[in-house]
């Protein structure tokens, strides 16, 4: 198992590399350079030795591809650089980011799944009756709703009719204030939960329909199984599989930072880093960050695989001889 | 021989797509959806919508009444010209985008799964590279590289969805190659270009038809996104994303600033989304009534 899991982490470095190689030359590609992007309109002052001077300490004076090797060397040994813009390494300011990023996306998936769960088996379990039709009516909604749609909504429905605002303010994380803290990322969570439920919905509505036609279900009923027991023990299990795949591509993207819903909330996570990194062409803190995103990709990808054999023991990473 | 006979008799009696499709549910109420979006965008275009889309009115954030009917904005612009002109950009967008990432991805995942071998191993892992991004930071990094504007937010668009159309059609191009008809036609000495785009090409369009359906989906939301976070059209110039973001903070006082854009991106991402599960279901006939 352990092998075929550093198999899977091994096929996933040339990704990693390219990643690494798109982004570092294509934040090259950025109208500006990154000094001017530094000093906005005090750049114009610089002293042409001055200029030189910050290129140089920054490494940017040297050509392009040289400046990418000597990135990754410092990469491999765990230096992602250094943030112009935050005047901090770059992998503290993305450790600070993270844990905001990672609740979020735990409470989103937690919400998606707990909705989109109850509706799915719902849904399968009284096929075409007017549950089934209310559930997928619900999934259609919420694939078509934007998450930004659903973020201003929510923000119109709290201050209108409650006369509250989601709690934005400067970030408290989990350890230092539990309740201020659930209270800045609830409403985020719910708008990306809400759109990702409707996802999990369909999944497990046509999964558990395909699982609930198979023989063994018919056994477990022929056998006087209670009807929650059928459900929950021998087909819900079964149909878990593309849910777990489908939460394992979602997690992917969340841990990549919900940019669009992190800037309706104001929350400081990685997604907003990112955005703002790109746009103030900080080369060193857009490699650093894309990289982590790339990175978290290939790690939920290895969780997912091992998560598969948990649900399934069918599936088998283990070479049979 | 009456039995072909009965076979080709059935099969002239099998409708034509765009019939069996009428007939699922979620097929019908897409294409319904998309034909009142491509009128109304199709308005815009020509100009006729009830007031020009950047006409300021002396009625600020008046709501809706008789002359404008969907309310006017903050500039006392007439929000239903704006909602018409932005399905217009909207459309525009999402159309050539698709068609671009669509004609691009097709081609370069035909090829590589005809191909096979070392080259379709890395140009696959090159696609690898574009999916571990979230779609909507890619499409940030091309639009801040290449700047803002309808162009380009149609290039980055193009850019995020390629990978997915090459690896759609790499899947049958795969089974395709090793098929009797595919070794035949290269016994013949028919060159490599030719068996890819009348042999493989063909084999590939029906996942494809479905994947464009959803793209477009896609393609709308993400545009709206990008415009939202004001990079994607720039105001002036209207579209649902703008309409949206501009109502952030007055939405409490003027909530039709909020319903009208919300509504429309919805419908026209609910129209695709039916239309593409419509799609699946009269092409995939496994699928039938599952759905």
């Amino acid at each position: 198992m352990l092998r075929y899991l550093a198999q899977r982490a091994l096929a996933f470095v040339p990704t990693l590399l390219g990643v690494s190689i798109l982004i570092f030359f294509a934040i090259r590609m950025v109208p500006g350079d990154s000094i001017v992007a530094m000093l906005g309109t005090e750049a114009g002052m610089l002293s042409e030795a001055q200029r030189a001077a910050l290129e140089r300490y920054f490494g940017l004076d040297k050509p392009a591809i040289e400046q990418y090797f000597v990135w990754l060397g410092n990469v491999l040994q765990g230096d992602l650089g250094y943030s112009v813009r935050h005047g901090e390494p770059v992998l503290s300011v993305i450790l600070a980011r993270f844990p905001v990023t990672l609740e979020l996306a735990l409470m989103a998936v937690i919400i998606a799944l707990a909705i989109g769960m109850t509706f799915g088996v719902l849904s399968a379990v009284f096929h075409n009756s007017i549950i089934d039709l209310i559930g997928q009516l619900f999934a259609l909604i919420g694939l078509a709703a934007p998450n930004f749609l659903i973020g201003t909504l929510i923000i119109y429905v709290l201050s209108v009719y409650f006369g509250i605002l989601p709690n934005s303010g400067d970030y408290v994380s989990l350890t230092e204030d539990p309740r201020r803290n659930l209270e800045q990322l609830i409403f985020p969570a719910i708008t990306l939960g809400f759109a990702f439920s409707a996802s999990v919905m369909r999944m497990t509505r046509s999964a558990m329909l395909e699982v609930l036609g198979e023989d063994y279900v018919r056994t477990a009923r022929s056998k006087g199984l209670r009807e929650h027991v059928v459900v929950s023990r021998h087909a819900l299990r079964n149909a878990l599989i593309p849910v777990v795949t489908l939460v394992g591509v979602e997690m992917g993207y969340l841990l990549g930072g919900a940019v669009i819903v992190e800037e309706i909330f104001t929350l400081p996570g990685i997604g907003r880093l990112a955005y703002n990194a790109i746009s103030q062409r900080d080369y060193a803190l857009v490699q650093g960050v894309t990289l982590f995103i790339a990175l978290n990709f290939v790690v939920i990808n290895l969780i997912v695989d091992f998560v598969y054999t948990l649900l399934d023991p069918r599936i088998s990473y283990v070479k049979h001889r | 021989m009456s039995s072909i006979a009965n076979s080709l008799d059935v099969r002239a009696k099998e409708p034509g797509l765009f019939r069996r499709l009428l007939r699922s549910r979620s097929g019908a109420v897409g294409i319904l959806l998309i034909t009142f979006y491509l009128v109304v965008g199709l308005l815009g275009a020509l100009g006729l919508t009830p007031f020009p889309p950047t006409e300021q009115h002396p009625e600020r954030l008046q709501e809706p009444d008789s002359t404008y009917i969907m309310g006017t904005d903050l500039h006392g612009r007439d929000i239903a010209s704006r909602i018409m002109d932005g399905a217009t950009n909207s459309l525009r967008v999402a159309l050539l985008s698709v068609a671009l990432a669509g004609t691009a991805g097709t081609l370069i995942g035909t090829f590589s799964g005809y191909v096979g071998g070392l080259l379709d191993n890395v140009i696959m892992r090159i696609m690898d590279v574009f999916f571990a991004f979230p779609a909507i930071l890619l499409a940030l990094l091309v639009v801040v590289v290449l700047g803002p504007g309808l162009t380009n937010t149609t290039l980055a668009i193009a850019i995020v969805y390629m990978p997915i159309f090459a690896r759609v059609a790499r899947g049958p191009a795969l089974a395709v190659r090793e098929m009797e008809f595919v070794t035949a036609a290269r016994c013949i000495g028919i060159p490599h270009w030719r068996i890819l785009l009348l042999h493989v090409l063909p084999n590939t369009l029906a996942p494809l038809i479905v994947q464009v359906s959803l793209a477009l989906s896609w393609s709308l939301l993400t545009e709206a996104g990008l415009s939202f976070l004001g990079l994607g059209t720039r105001p002036p110039q209207a579209s649902w994303g703008v309409m949206l973001s501009e109502s952030r903070g007055i939405s409490e006082i003027a909530p039709w600033l909020m319903i009208y854009p919300g509504l429309a991106i919805m419908l026209g991402v609910l129209g695709f989304n039916l239309l593409g599960d419509g799609l699946r279901d009269t092409l995939d006939p496994r699928l039938r009534g599952r759905r």
